[in-house]
């Protein structure tokens, strides 16, 4: 039953650090790659067990995973090592063109590269949304319910920009509800 | 722009709040930090929200790293520190006492419930996120253009985003957007 594991937190960092250093646009798929196929530290059951946990929590998913690892293996020591290899050098490396970005904004080149650079990432940021439509088509909730639940949203705070606390207390409360009602009538 | 104390409080406690609504990551809560600093506050201004997020996409780790860039050109060093703490100290610590916990109850049906009901909510508010970062952009159509190609090319191909946000950095320099 031996699996291979980290054996040290200073170890943890390193690896955590190398998976964050090569994630351009998300950590995650990497994560996978690296501590499952390549590291075997977990296996795809448990990586898709903790990863399911992390996004039942709120807070940014990789952090939660992260730390949910970390512990796993050394318990809080772990989990902070894990974190700051994740976010250590990543910081400074985007902390660093904050400070270029904020030297150069008035320039009309800087400041049209960051435009070009604001749409692509919006563009990014629709496309991932899109990507994870097809998994709503499983949610125990029913198509109806989960369109009603988005298109709200999607008004709500996208276009009435609506305190974000309303959406998610309000509308996600309701939906809890209704998908705790119906996992109870399925089973 | 003077900073006071209360600010800096103001500052932190909305990024508390902002880690414990960040279920689906962290740019889902991008839309009520944005109606917060940039529209109630009037911290910084829509293009400086747009570059924290640009930016952030465009280094490498974890997307959540456009918190503290937005704290740094809201107050500086000491905004960038206070609001990444403030987004990481709530999830953080949840996440470390609820792990255990979680995983034995991982099929119970209030867990299910729980994730069922918020998946819409999160694909709702990745949409939003999107949009208010498209709309203060879209002065002129070839926004639009660009926008529409970076959706397409990322779900029609598996080309690294950091190519596809190096060609939007190409055509914002030579003033096409």
């Amino acid at each position: 039953m031996s699996l291979p594991a980290p054996r040290s937190p200073g170890e943890l960092l390193r690896v955590f650090n190398a998976l964050a250093l090569q994630g351009f646009g998300g950590v995650l798929p990497i994560a996978q790659r690296e501590l499952v196929e390549r590291r075997q530290w977990l296996t795809h059951e448990e990586f898709i067990e903790v990863l399911s946990v992390g996004q039942v929590l709120p807070g940014p998913n990789v952090v939660n995973l992260a730390l949910m690892i970390g512990d796993r293996f050394f318990g809080w020591r772990g989990a902070f090592a894990a974190l700051a290899g994740l976010l250590a050098l990543p910081l400074a490396i985007v902390m660093t063109l904050a400070v270029l970005y904020a030297r150069w904004a008035a320039e009309p080149m800087v400041a049209g590269a960051l435009r070009g650079m604001g749409a692509v990432a919006a563009g990014l940021i629709l496309a991932m949304a899109l990507k994870l439509l097809p998994t709503l088509a499983r949610n125990p909730l029913g198509r109806w319910p989960c369109t009603v639940a988005l298109g709200l949203t999607l008004v709500g705070v996208g276009v009435m920009r609506w305190p974000m606390a309303y959406a998610v207390l309000g509308i996600g409360g309701l939906a809890v509800v209704a998908a705790w009602w119906k996992l109870g009538r399925t089973s | 722009m003077s900073f006071n104390d209360a600010d800096w409080w103001a500052l932190f406690a909305h990024f508390l709040a902002m880690s414990m609504l960040a279920i689906g990551g962290a740019v889902a809560v991008a839309p009520e930090i944005h109606r917060y600093i940039v529209e109630q506050r009037g911290w910084i201004d829509d293009s400086q929200f747009s570059a924290a997020i640009a930016l952030a996409q465009a280094s490498p780790g974890p997307n959540l790293l456009f918190v503290p860039v937005i704290g740094y050109a809201v107050a500086g060093f000491g905004g960038a520190a206070v609001s990444l703490l403030g987004m990481l100290i709530p999830s953080t610590t949840l996440a470390l006492a609820a792990t255990r916990w979680g995983r034995k109850r991982r099929e119970s049906r209030g867990v299910r419930a729980f994730v069922a009901g918020l998946a819409p909510i999160t694909v709702g508010l990745l949409l939003s996120t999107g949009v208010v970062l498209s709309l203060p952009l879209a002065q002129v159509p070839q926004v639009w253009l660009l926008i529409g190609a970076a959706v397409a090319l990322s779900l029609k191909t598996r080309l690294n985003p950091v190519w596809l946000i190096a060609c939007g950095a190409a055509a914002g320099a030579l003033g096409w957007v």
